[in-house]
């Protein structure tokens, strides 16, 4: 069972408050972009075992987006942060490296 | 012109607390930076109230403004102030990029009365219930069973329980179900 805090409202949410949406920090590529990028946009994920970034919304709840760090082995959450950024702030990386010492993700470590 | 009624007016059940249908209550959504400075004054000019702060639930002269998200508020009046009321919201508002609906119609309100109506309440949402950590004061958005819903504590021994009508169905029978004399739990009593 994941907790996570809502960056909105504030609530700790339990996960069956909540509405997985997939991976977080997706670029669109959308009509006219090139084929590689088409096809990572719509199929290529991480699957990382260990820390991963997703975004999720309190659906049963305020109903905002939002996006969270957790670990896919433990289920250990790293911590939750808003919709409006490209990527996670400094403060949740350096909680991240001194639990996981070392982790990548993506362009993000 | 005609009485408002609500869906099921006489729904009613005794259990170890009351689950009671509430009449028609005047219900409307302001979507819209109320968190603003020009925004809030506008607002306390219409309700005389200033906009809640996170998840609270703020009291004015004839209305009372939850807070749903931070660009949402529901604001509650008798269904006869409902009116005059969107007037005022609508006038303050004026160009500001927001949004007032009157949602009187859109949901259902039920009351619970009795010293477990915590009880109640935990065996169906997934939220602590514990005193302490919710108290009146708070409007809390979450699910009831399979359903989205948001409550509030009155009093100690009185909660609210909001919900859309087309499921408030479902929402008596879990209600009641929770309430079956005999279930009771009195982990806070
Ligand atoms: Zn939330």
């Amino acid at each position: 069972m994941l907790i996570f805090e809502c960056p909105y409202c504030g609530v700790h949410a339990e996960e069956s408050e909540l509405s997985p949406g997939g991976e977080a920090h997706l670029k669109r590529f959308g009509p006219g972009s090139d084929d590689a990028d088409f096809e990572s946009y719509l199929f290529i994920r991480e699957n990382p075992k260990g820390v991963h970034f997703e975004r999720w919304r309190h659906s049963n709840g305020c109903g905002k987006w939002f996006h969270a760090a957790r670990c896919t082995m433990t289920l250990e959450v790293f911590g939750t942060y808003v919709a409006q950024t490209f990527e996670p702030p400094q403060d949740l990386k350096e909680k991240i490296t001194a639990k996981r010492p070392g982790w990548s993700w993506r362009d993000f470590s | 012109m005609s009485d408002p009624v609500t869906a099921m007016e006489t729904l009613r059940f005794e259990g170890f607390v009351t689950v009671s249908q509430a009449g028609s209550l005047g219900m409307i959504t302001l979507r819209g930076d109320f968190g603003s400075k020009p925004f809030g004054t506008a607002l306390k000019k219409a309700l005389g109230l200033d906009p809640p702060q996170k998840r609270q639930i703020a009291h004015g002269n004839n209305s009372t403004a939850a807070w749903m998200s931070p660009d949402e508020l529901l604001i509650f009046c008798s269904w006869e102030d409902k009116a005059t009321l969107m007037t005022a919201l609508q006038k303050v508002i004026g160009k500001r990029h927001a949004m007032v609906i009157d949602v009187s119609d859109a949901r259902m309100t039920f009351t619970l009365t009795g010293s477990n109506v915590r009880e109640v309440i935990a065996k169906l949402a997934p939220v602590d219930l514990s005193p302490g950590s919710f108290e009146p004061g708070e409007l809390r958005r979450t699910r009831f069973g399979q359903i989205a819903a948001a409550f509030w504590l009155v009093s100690q021994d009185e909660a609210k329980v909001i919900c859309f009508r087309s499921v408030g169905d479902y929402m008596f029978k879990q209600l009641k179900a929770a309430s079956t004399p005999g279930s009771e739990l009195d982990i806070w009593t």
